[in-house]
């Protein structure tokens, strides 16, 4: 990040401003922002996918109103048709049905990762940045220990630790997010501390928390908001992925990942059983992908890739 | 540089202490009982005692950890509690596996996407610039295991030229590879493109062309090696990232590698082997981003270390 660029390019705004407020056109740039990203087709396309499977978590039970877990052998591996549109797996389920109230487990496991990320990587970034000093010099190098690992493999031994099943998936990926928002938030925090809205603020003897709502959160908030969105897609990957091993969410759950796992097992004679899970789980996640990209094209067009 | 080699290589022995003692706390604050576990439902309750003695479970904890790190000094990581083999024994014979497939993969990786990344940069915002951007965001967002299957059902199920699974010939080698590199292709395209749009809006690239240099040139020599450094680093980051991808990988191509290891090691609970093969990970990890920094300096004579 080119933190020098950043400073010539936030300095008369933030010279302009009293003690008191967020710059003032923050608004207006954030609604520049939200109509450039409506012009951007992918990032609408990514917005569109999500609203999809939103609606589709919200309205599961109308969607397909049988039960999505309840066994029916005499129908086991049945190729698609008309009644079961996408076919059935190994236990005679339709996996449309599965499918449909599978956007509710994955959904739900995502928004639960990405707030377990977002509540304690974002004040400890705060606090890591903002204060400096030991805690920042502790905090940082945690950090470092739990980066040493890739985000997945970080998933896996957390989950090796806690046990398998719904609350562990969402704590362990969470928890693998969490460095992640730390660092970001941090170096956030460094380039925005040094301005002179906020040396004036201090100044005049503004109480540090105060100072860390009213001027440091708000210009952290575009990276954050642009991490969560790909934060959600990343979840949904990790989750399905920890799924398909067998040591995420058990079944019956409905849960993409497991029901690709156990597929797998049927992929020479019954390859629909592990296709159309998986095709969720990209949707899904390439939705948030296109959305985050957007949204950081749209709101932070200095930052790259 | 020799003396920065050293300085960084020491440095990562704290890393390492500490990655070992947060595995160790965390494995042993856990609920349920390696040695039950182990001795399974028929155990009699003097059998799961002779267990725990013999993994030395009955000890406080801080002695178990001494005992832990003293032996770690010398290389040993324990017996696995499944297998009863030593660890590093297992981790070594899997090692060269999850090696053979990361280094393929990341090589197919770098020989795909940077030529990707370059095209796409040098015509901005046409077809081939489309077609780039959205195959990588494809990649990105594709579950490997996913792709995995789907590449088993195409070229072994029904085209029937290559094995579904297993290790042996090069035939064994190919799906693993492409589908360990799919992810990596991507994030390196993108790093490729964004790196070079930003290296040929310079002066120098301008000041290359006026004199009259091929365009080749310019992309490759003027261009391109300005543009290595981040990629680099992404091409070291993701190393990192095939190792958690592996984990995957290995599991849908039945590949006895590391991350099969893992995966067989948390779901048999067996401790000491999920401790030791993390370790490596974070080694290995650790490993990477060292020589990614000292080739910063091979690639960019003005970055010292000193």
């Amino acid at each position: 990040m080119g933190s020098g660029k950043e400073k010539t390019a936030k300095l008369p705004e933030g010279g302009r401003s009293s003690s008191e407020g967020i710059p003032s056109g923050t608004q207006s740039q954030f609604r520049k922002g939200l109509a450039k990203l409506l012009r951007n087709k992918m990032a609408v396309f990514g917005g569109i996918l999500i609203l999809g499977y939103m609606v589709t978590a919200i309205f599961a039970p109308i969607l397909y109103p049988g039960n999505p877990s309840a066994p029916n052998l005499m129908r086991s591996l049945e190729r698609p048709s008309w009644e079961h549109p996408l076919g059935t797996d190994e236990l005679g389920r339709s996996i449309l049905g599965r499918i449909i109230y599978g956007s509710r487990v994955s959904l739900m496991i995502s928004l639960g990762v990405v707030s377990v990320g977002l509540l304690i990587g974002v004040p400890l970034g705060l606090i890591s940045g903002y204060y400096g000093g030991k805690v920042d010099f502790i905090l940082q190098r945690i950090t470092d220990m739990l980066l040493a690992f890739p985000g997945f493999l970080l998933a896996l031994a957390l989950v090796a630790i806690l046990g398998v099943g719904i609350n562990n998936t969402v704590i362990s990926i969470g928890i693998s997010m969490v460095p992640i928002y730390i660092r970001l938030v941090r170096g956030c925090v460094l380039s925005v501390r040094e301005q002179v809205y906020v040396e004036a603020a201090i100044a005049v003897g503004t109480p540090d928390l105060r100072i860390i709502r009213r001027h440091i959160l708000p210009n952290v908030m575009v990276p954050i908001i642009v991490q969560t969105s790909l934060g959600m897609g990343t979840a949904i990957l990790f989750a399905a992925g920890l799924g398909f091993l067998g040591i995420g969410v058990q079944p019956p759950t409905p849960e993409w990942g497991a029901m690709l796992g156990s597929g797998r097992g049927y992929i020479f004679n019954s390859p629909h059983v592990a296709t159309f899970p998986g095709l969720a789980i990209f949707l899904a996640v390439l939705g948030f992908n296109l959305l985050g990209d957007g949204l950081r094209d749209a709101l932070d067009p200095r930052s790259k890739i | 540089m020799l003396q920065y080699t050293i300085r960084r290589l020491i440095s990562t022995i704290p890393v390492l202490i500490g990655i070992s003692l947060l595995l160790f706390v965390m494995l042993r604050a856990l609920p349920g009982d390696p040695a039950l576990v182990l001795a399974g439902q028929m155990a009699s309750p003097e059998d799961i005692e002779l267990i725990r003695v013999q993994l030395g479970l009955n000890q406080p904890i801080h002695i178990q950890y001494a005992k832990f790190i003293s032996r770690l000094a010398v290389l040993d990581l324990g017996r696995s509690a499944r297998t009863q083999n030593p660890v590093l024994e297992e981790i070594w014979a899997r090692l060269p596996n999850t090696f053979l497939l990361a280094t393929t993969a990341i090589t197919l990786a770098c020989l795909i996407g940077i030529p990707a990344g370059i095209i796409a940069a040098v015509r901005p915002y046409t077809k081939i610039d489309y077609l780039v951007t959205s195959f990588s965001l494809f990649g990105i967002s594709m579950p490997v295991f996913w792709l995995g299957l789907m590449l088993v059902v195409v070229f072994s199920v029904t085209l029937q030229i290559l094995p579904a699974g297993g290790i042996g010939t090069w035939k064994h080698v190919v799906l693993p590879t492409v589908t360990l590199a799919s992810f990596v292709v991507a994030f390196i395209a993108r790093m490729t493109r964004s790196s070079m749009l930003e290296v040929l809006s310079q002066d120098y690239i301008t000041t290359a062309r006026s004199k009259g240099l091929m365009e080749k040139v310019v992309i490759i020599k003027h261009a391109l090696r300005n543009a290595l450094i981040p990629i680099i680093t992404v091409v070291g980051l993701q190393f990192g990232s095939l190792l958690g991808g592996a984990v995957l990988t290995e599991t849908v191509f039945a590949w006895p590698g590391m991350g099969r290891l893992i995966v067989d090691s948390i779901l048999a609970r067996d401790y000491p082997m999920i401790q030791g093969a993390i370790l490596i990970f974070g080694l290995l990890y650790i490993l990477v981003n060292l020589i990614v920094d000292l080739i910063y300096a091979w690639v960019d004579p003005r970055i010292h270390y000193d």
